[in-house]
């Protein structure tokens, strides 16, 4: 009782101060406000946002989880300290202290400067601003370290989630307002503004860019390969790791992209709780699966050469895109984000399955960087509202014939 | 022309404290109030001053705008005190009752050979036009239109709300009355709907058309049932009034006596013993919540009305003009360890986000006034649609309510709506944006810009 009594003084005492903001949010985040009804209906439904954005961080856990023990996996399997894993999930190889030691080292970073970054961002504008703390970037601080490559630089992943809270977010008038998903917009910042870093195959694994300077030092070492699984396709090259090995996400990647197992079982609690929009989701599949399937048929017809610098991320099979890459990751968690997506329920078709179809087809054609997913939400985030308006003027429209009808 | 009308989408809010299907009167009031404000839009001009005896059914003040629209005492008596607020605005009339009731006398009336502006004039007269409410607006109807149809919900769907199958038994022939001088009104229909299970002593009733309503709160709507059965489009008018006010009219018609009787339900988790009293409009609360006795007399809200649309009244207000229920449940004013993360069985969710109101669906609850959370801006988008039944899209109307954008809220469905249908997307909605003070503003700017 005495916390509770002590905060609501304070409370009291930081009214209407500049302070309040940022004293309410760390009130609020331990103790559920004393608020009560003031006009309209005299009782609520128990979801406030808090509990709306914790639902996608506890679907992101296991991401984060896994992420850190992969990470120290292929640090060791690329340094050949260890041999790899062939007993599926639970393998004990993968799941051991020294995987996870490198993880925690490598992956908190990552975790504690994007929240730390974010949220100041966050404190700072809604003092100067005077509202409230929202939400928002408690999901967004929790995807931004699952989409960077392991070997991210601390001080610019701190520049692009800066960059990504106030252009992406805070210019707009903060959570709810924004056009483009906050988490994409730190990541698109990273891949445009260092692209010599958040591309190419040293990048993500950890360890790989260290090795490689030394190699150009004049040491006499074996250089890593931390290629992902789309960068050897896209220079043609044949890829050692089995579809299983690709289902459960033992490849390198993003920290928390590679596991499409855990993320469908994220995307399934998100459906479950309904949270995530199951419509925007099994849209983005159906538009990726299209795709696919297109560019399949495009090589089975033989209008494409072997030689075609694009044939061999044609030719992979249509339904193995779905669990390569980021697509997975970023369908499930950051198409889905309702701020940015579209809000309408036919919308979300339309946005859902043209960001599958698009992706694919930027991870094909895309020669710097084969990877497409997050450009393909970053383009359908622009067009969601385009979206909406013509679904809103259907709606409309079936009005106003009803009024012709009647009045003719 | 009866048709079935099957409503899917909505949510029933189950909670404590129904109320016994069992009628007493309650303790005679001594004061009875009527706050102008019950009337939406109407500013009020004294008829009756400080000091004054009315009779039961002689007017108290009009509307300023239509001196013949009266607005009548629901008791004989002197008046006590006129209450102004900021800007000497009138706030409440109050009555002292007589011991001994005296009514105003209107005549008996043979509706069958009235005409509609003998039965219009009639109910002006009388002080009964104001419990006739208009679509577009939801406001008093104005007399001089002729709608194109009349709309009575017989079926009651919102919480621990007065079953209007149970108030209305009986009451057959003032019922009939009613109906048929309401029929003299318009060119249309006028369509009564009650619940499919139901046995409303509506729906044996000539003149009407009757349609069986099944579904989850809002089917009990008016406008949702509206939407079904002829929708409103632009420059068109219907109106709409409720079951329990039909009774008062038929009885004037009947007796020539405007009696302000009202059977209400008094209800709510912190009722000891919820039952049913029969009342007048205007009483004092205290009059029947304190027969019934309540729990934890120091943390109650009182709402005149049910728990989505009523208003705080608090323990020494009045009930209001147009409610037919009293409820009683706890505050909500205090703090909730980690309450927006903890798992939650005691409130109602539409989610299943650590929420588990979804594996109890006949479990009722007891919900306090508690927000469980802080206002946001609208974040979350789909969640409306799936309490929303009317063909509108909430959450776009509600945003051009917000930016006083008059065309989009035209075009969006604005003239089919009333705050009361944004009651339970207010109550699902995550952040805690205030639904019907919305629509309500929206609905006042298109009345004063586009009229």
């Amino acid at each position: 009782m005495g916390l509770k009594d002590k905060l609501h003084k304070l409370k009291l005492k930081y009214k209407g101060k500049k302070m309040a903001p940022a004293f309410n949010a760390i009130h609020t985040f331990l103790y559920l406000p004393n608020e009560t009804t003031h006009s309209g209906a005299h009782v609520r439904g128990a979801d406030d946002l808090k509990r709306t954005m914790n639902t996608v961080i506890m679907a992101l856990l296991p991401c984060l989880i896994f992420g850190m023990f992969n990470a120290g996996y292929q640090h060791h399997l690329a340094e050949g300290e260890i041999e790899a894993v062939a007993n599926g999930f639970f393998s004990a190889g993968f799941w051991s202290i020294d995987n996870l030691v490198v993880g925690l080292w490598k992956v908190l970073p990552l975790v504690v400067i994007s929240y730390g970054v974010g949220l100041g961002v966050e404190f700072l504008f809604a003092v100067i601003k005077g509202h409230e703390v929202e939400e928002g970037y408690l999901v967004t601080g929790m995807l931004v370290p699952l989409i960077v490559p392991i070997d991210t630089p601390l001080w610019m992943l701190a520049v692009a989630v800066i960059f990504g809270v106030v252009i992406g977010k805070e210019v707009f008038g903060g959570t709810g307002m924004n056009i483009l998903n906050p988490a994409l917009t730190i990541r698109a910042f990273l891949f445009f503004a260092y692209p010599t870093w958040m591309s190419g195959d040293k990048v993500w694994v950890h360890g790989a860019v260290e090795r490689a300077n030394e190699i150009a030092g004049g040491a006499q070492l074996d250089a890593i390969s931390g290629e992902t699984v789309l960068g050897s396709l896209a220079q043609g090259k044949e890829i050692s790791y089995s579809v299983a090995d690709m289902f459960l996400g033992f490849i390198p990647g993003s920290v928390g992209e590679t596991s499409a197992l855990l993320i469908l079982l994220g995307g399934l609690f998100l459906i479950f709780t309904k949270i995530g929009s199951w419509r925007i989701m099994a849209s983005a599949v159906l538009g990726a699966l299209a795709m696919g399937l297109i560019f399949n048929g495009v090589v089975s017809a033989e209008w494409i050469s072997e030689g075609s610098k694009f044939y061999s991320l044609m030719s992979t099979e249509f339904w193995h895109h779905l669990i390569i890459g980021g697509f997975a990751f970023g369908v499930v968690f950051m198409a889905t984000d309702p701020v940015t997506a579209s809000q309408t329920n036919k919308g979300k078709w339309i946005y859902g399955f043209l960001i599958g179809f698009i992706s694919i087809l930027i991870r094909v054609f895309n020669p710097a960087y084969p990877e497409g997913v997050m450009l393909a939400i970053l383009l359908m985030n622009v067009f969601a509202p385009t979206i909406d308006h013509y679904v809103v003027q259907g709606n409309i429209k079936k009005r106003m014939k009803r009024l012709k009808l009647k009045t003719a | 022309m009866s048709k079935d009308i099957r409503i899917r989408k909505g949510l029933d809010i189950k909670l404590v404290g129904e109320a016994e299907k069992v009628t007493v009167n309650a303790t005679t009031s001594n004061v009875y109030a009527i706050k102008p404000d019950d009337f939406h839009g109407i500013i009020p001009k004294v008829i009756a001053k400080q000091g004054t005896e009315v009779k039961a059914g002689e007017p108290l003040f009009h509307s300023k705008s239509n001196e013949n629209m009266l607005f009548p005492s629901p008791v004989s008596g002197e008046i006590l005190e006129i209450v102004r607020g900021a800007k000497r605005k009138i706030l409440a009339f109050k009555i002292l009752a007589d011991k001994e009731q005296q009514y105003a006398d209107f005549g008996a009336k043979d509706v069958n050979a009235m005409d509609g502006d003998a039965i219009k004039a009639h109910l002006l007269a009388s002080g009964c036009w104001p419990f006739i409410k208009q679509r577009p607006y939801d406001v008093i109807a104005n007399p001089d239109a002729t709608p194109k149809a009349i709309f009575i919900s017989g079926y009651t769907t919102a919480p621990l709300e007065a079953d209007n199958d149970y108030v209305l038994t009986g009451k057959e022939n003032e019922l009939q009355v009613a109906v048929t001088a309401l029929s003299k009104l318009t060119k249309g229909n006028v369509h009564v709907s009650v619940g499919k299970n139901g046995n409303s002593p509506l729906a044996g009733l000539n003149n009407i058309s009757v349609h069986r309503v099944s579904g989850p709160h809002p089917a009990g709507n008016v406008s949702v049932q509206i939407a079904k059965i002829d929708p409103i489009n632009k420059g068109e008018v219907v109106w709409t009034i409720s079951p329990q006010d039909l009774l008062i009219i038929g009885e004037l018609l009947l007796t020539g006596k405007f009696n302000a009787e009202r059977t209400i339900a008094l209800a709510g988790s912190s009722v000891k013993t919820p039952k049913y009293y029969r009342t007048k409009i205007g009483a004092e609360v205290a009059s029947v919540v304190y027969n019934s006795g309540v729990i934890d007399e120091g943390n109650i809200r009182v709402i005149s009305g049910n728990v989505l649309t009523g208003e705080n009244v608090k323990p020494d207000g009045h009930l209001g003009y147009y409610n037919s229920s009293i409820t009683v449940i706890p505050e909500g004013d205090d703090y909730e360890f980690f309450g927006w993360n903890k798992p939650v069985f005691n409130k109602i969710s539409p989610s299943r986000a650590l929420t588990f109101s979804w594996l109890f669906p006949n479990k009722k609850y007891d919900l306090n006034t508690n927000t469980n959370g802080e206002h946001r801006a609208f974040v979350v988008t789909g969640n409306y649609e799936s309490v929303f039944p009317l063909d509108i899209y909430p959450l776009q109307l509600l945003k051009a309510c917000a930016v006083n954008d008059l065309d989009a809220m035209e075009q969006l469905g604005m003239y089919e709506v009333a705050p009361e249908d944004f009651a339970l997307t207010e109550f699902i909605c995550v952040s805690k944006q205030p639904h019907q003070q919305i629509i309500r503003e929206g609905l006042d700017l298109m009345l004063k810009e586009i009229g």
